[in-house]
């Protein structure tokens, strides 16, 4: 760099100096700092206290009762028995994935997880379209689904499904690199003095991976409850029948009844803070994710 | 079976069932439905499928989902860098605050985002009111979808850049200072290059997952054909109108997508790691 050659850019040089940083440097960072605040502010603060705002809008009279409508006291009942499906399911794959992949060398380990990532990266209507394409009536399936009268898509089992692929990878996401830096000493150590298998996992192995097994579990927890796109695509909206809870918001905002749909947002949102409340608990006590 | 089983390397049990039952449920939850949308698509016509995704009105929902999906991801580049160098570098009054809310858009339901953004951004919105006159119409267009996409994407880019501002050298920062160095040549020659593999996966992480989202842009979208229609919207019209094998094609351009998408991130973090190891 040639030297500074007009009267700014000595000014800008000086300033830049050792000794002359304090203005500067305290400016930049107000600025930054607000830059961000402000963003987060306009993007995440303001929208999630409009969901607040909007359903008490008519009172805290109408906000309670909107709960006490029958298709949303069922989406509510849909929802909760999607996630008491999805995520023991999902939990036990991920204990067991990770197991197989931490514990263990062999060929073809990288392509695995990936494959186990791919759901992550695929859009949330493929996902459901996928099933629609192997059990809806012109699937592969469907056929002898119906000759069978045994209903998945448009009904619970296509629901559970997809939510199942949307958050497939979330458990064992959080325990694979978790139990791959733990290492396999103490289990071997216990193995080696005569313990079972299924002992050394529960009492070894499991007290180690607690904090990111809850962390895995509660984020799993909160993509089953929320997930819009791909249970849209399979529900078929049948009210009071197939609809969860994001589908009935999309059903009461679409009748404009907007106290309706943003009581059950802001139910969902509670949801999504007790989440991040837990995360932070977990956090807390020592889990540092990778 | 122990005495047997110590002699060999590994003595932990279970290899052949977790590996097992891991590969089994991947097939059957995972890679056995997307090879029925890959063979549904497969078992058109050539000459159909390539009608259906150069239609036009798909051309046209690319364009929107690309174009949306890369401004958003570069405006989370800027302001999430922003963010995690103040949440790395500075401290202020509700840090740690802000800092556990970055991850609200994982845990809030795209749904919820959806019609929360469009309350705050449509015209008699609180942020709309102030927008509308000038001019800048948020809801309903594109700069909706936009913004919808940088709420899903910004923890990506943040929680991915973090961890590389950490690793920032503040005595290598402070003895170019100190060797006369300004702050812009300091951020261009030290700063940027520490963090730019983390600051390209996090955009490329940001940019896949808002190229196929839904629930979080119908809302706000306003949904006009050649418009304001995403990708993943014109499936769904395509599945509602029993159109199976329109929506197929489609659904096998957004996949192929998303694989691109993983081997560019895959790609990307391993880049990272080898600069890492080689500036230590």
């Amino acid at each position: 760099m040639a030297g500074p050659s007009t009267s700014a850019e000595l000014a800008a040089e000086l300033a830049s100096r050792p000794g002359h940083t304090n203005l500067g440097s305290t400016m930049v960072r107000w600025l930054l700092i607000s830059v961000s605040l402000f963003f987060l502010g306009a993007l995440l603060a303001a929208p999630l206290a409009a969901v607040f705002a909007t359903a008490l809008e008519k009172g805290w009279q109408a906000y309670f009762s909107s709960f006490g409508d029958p298709d949303t006291r069922s989406a509510i009942r849909l929802t909760l028995i999607t996630a008491a499906i999805v995520v023991p399911v999902n939990t036990v794959f991920g204990i067991t994935a990770a197991w197989c992949i931490a514990k263990f060398e062999f060929r073809g380990k990288s392509i695995l997880i990936t494959l186990i990532d791919l759901p992550l990266a695929v859009s949330p209507i493929v996902s459901g379209l996928i099933y629609v394409l192997l059990f809806g009536l012109n699937g592969w399936f469907g056929a002898w689904l119906q000759e069978h009268e045994i209903n998945i898509v448009y009904a619970l089992p296509g629901i559970v499904l997809a939510t199942m692929f949307v958050t497939f990878p979330y458990v064992a996401r959080e325990l694979i690199p978790l139990m791959q830096q733990l290492g396999n000493d103490e289990e071997e150590a216990a193995i080696t003095l005569g313990a079972g298998g299924w002992f050394t996992f529960f009492r070894v192995t499991l007290p180690r991976i607690r904090w990111g097994l809850v962390y895995g579990v509660i984020l799993c927890n909160a993509r089953a409850m929320g997930e819009f796109g791909a249970v849209s695509v399979v529900s078929g909206n049948i009210r009071g029948l197939t609809t969860t809870m994001p589908l009935q918001i999309e059903i009461l905002y679409n009748e404009y009844n907007f106290v309706g749909a943003f009581a059950v947002a802001s139910m969902l949102s509670m949801l999504a803070v007790v989440t991040l409340i837990i995360k932070t608990l977990v956090e807390r006590s020592g889990y540092r994710r990778r | 079976m122990n005495k047997v089983r110590q002699r060999e390397p590994n003595v932990i049990p279970g290899f052949g069932i977790t590996l097992g039952f891991t590969t089994f449920f991947l097939c059957a939850i995972v890679l056995i439905p997307l090879a029925a949308l890959v063979l549904k698509a497969g078992g058109m016509d050539f000459s159909r499928f390539i009608d259906v995704i150069t239609s036009p009105r798909a051309v046209a929902s690319y364009r929107l989902s690309f174009g949306a999906a890369m401004l958003s991801a570069a405006v989370n580049m800027v302001f999430g860098f922003a963010l995690a160098w103040t949440l790395v570098r500075y401290d202020f009054p509700g840090r740690n605050f802000v800092d556990a809310i970055i991850d609200m858009p994982f845990a809030l339901p795209t749904a919820v985002s959806g019609i929360a953004l469009t309350a705050v951004f449509a015209g008699n919105g609180w942020i709309g009111q102030y927008l509308e006159p000038m001019g800048i119409k948020v809801a309903y267009t594109w700069i909706g979808i936009t913004v919808a996409l940088t709420l899903i994407g910004m923890p990506f880019v943040v929680r991915t850049v973090q961890p590389a501002i950490a690793e920032v050298q503040r005595d290598l920062e402070d003895a170019a200072e100190t060797l006369g160095a300004g702050r812009f040549y300091v951020f261009r020659r030290i700063i940027i290059p520490t963090v730019l593999p983390a600051l390209l996966t996090g955009f490329t992480l940001a940019f896949a997952r808002a190229v196929g989202e839904y629930g979080s842009v119908v809302f706000i979208a306003g949904n006009m054909p050649m418009k304001t229609e995403i990708t993943p919207l014109l499936i769904f019209i395509k599945l509602e109108e029993f159109d199976y094998v329109g929506a197929a094609a489609l659904g096998c351009v957004m996949l192929a997508i998303s694989f691109v998408m993983l081997l560019a991130i895959n790609l990307l973090q391993l880049w990272g790691r080898k600069r890492m190891m080689v500036s230590r």
